[in-house]
């Protein structure tokens, strides 16, 4: 059994890209429930859109463009036989991922302190278009804050799996999805923050 | 590793990609300060789209991809469009 395991790598990538563009149509929903609702309620979203702070979904923008730097690099990095470098870059992309997480925590707090989160009695009192704002808010970077943990979460596992070898130079497919999913969520915020953030300044 | 994928892209180019992201962000953040009307949100889009093709091109790799690749995304964003043209074409004209 052992010696020649066959992999196909061609297929596992292809596997992972499918799996992606399923996650691409989940999101899309997302921004299509965003856009009807603009259309609909223009300036409520302007006044809601405000509330948000351009530095916490800046900042996180910031810290996100450079995880998936990392990752990136990373792969490159492995096939060099740098396997030192790799596993610094895996790391640095974790930290990246609790940076972003941090401040999503304390974005959402205070968020919440002003009792703006779903079904709050003060929401019930917005405008229409308002309370819609939020809800999509909540909903879409919940939706993508999940994303970031179980990115994390797999480029944990990845990481033990470079530092055991078991990812290496000659077979680095996993190390290789495991960034594809991470560029995803990328990819993501990278729609979200103009959208909710930057749009109605 | 008897297929072919052994385009090692390099860290170079990793980084110009990261500094244009970095770039066009700041561009992003500088148009929301001024009020354009609609133009706001279509300029807003048209950076993130170039950022994401920024991504998905050279950070997922999909430039060394063969064409199956390629045609399955367009695919998938076809759909995409298709689903947010007929979304619309009912929002719009009702």
């Amino acid at each position: 059994m052992s010696g020649h395991v066959h992999k196909d790598y061609t297929g596992a990538k292809f596997g992972m890209w499918l799996f992606l563009f399923t996650e691409i149509l989940l999101f899309g929903g997302l921004f299509i429930l965003y856009s009807v609702y603009l259309s609909r309620y223009p300036q409520e979203f302007i006044s809601a859109g405000k509330e948000l702070n351009v530095w916490f979904g800046g900042g996180n923008t910031l810290v996100l463009l450079t995880s998936s730097l990392f990752v990136a690099v990373s792969i490159t990095a492995l096939r060099r036989g740098a396997k030192r470098l790799c596993l610094g870059l895996l790391g640095g992309t974790i930290v990246c991922a609790v940076i972003f997480m941090v401040n999503k925590y304390f974005e959402w707090s205070a968020k919440i302190d002003h009792g703006i989160y779903p079904g709050s009695a003060h929401l019930k009192e917005m405008l229409p278009g308002e309370m819609v704002f939020f809800n999509i808010y909540y909903l879409t970077t919940g939706l993508h804050g999940i994303h970031v943990v179980i990115g994390a979460l797999i480029l944990a596992w990845t990481m033990a799996l470079v530092k055991s070898d078991k990812v290496n130079a000659n077979d680095w497919v996993i190390l290789e999805n495991a960034g594809l999913y991470w560029h995803l969520v990328d990819l993501i915020w990278i729609f979200i923050f103009p959208l909710y953030y930057l749009i109605l300044h | 590793m008897t297929e072919e994928h052994s385009h090692i892209v390099p860290y170079k180019t990793f980084l110009i990609i990261w500094f244009a992201l970095l770039i066009l962000t700041g561009i992003t953040i500088a148009v929301a300060q001024y009020n354009l009307g609609a133009l706001n949100i279509w300029v807003a889009l048209g950076i993130a789209t170039l950022k994401a093709g920024l991504v998905v091109s050279v950070f997922m790799h999909m430039q060394y991809e063969s064409y199956l690749f390629k045609l399955s995304l367009l695919s998938a964003l076809a759909i995409l469009a298709i689903f947010i043209g007929f979304t619309f074409f009912d929002v719009l004209y009702r």
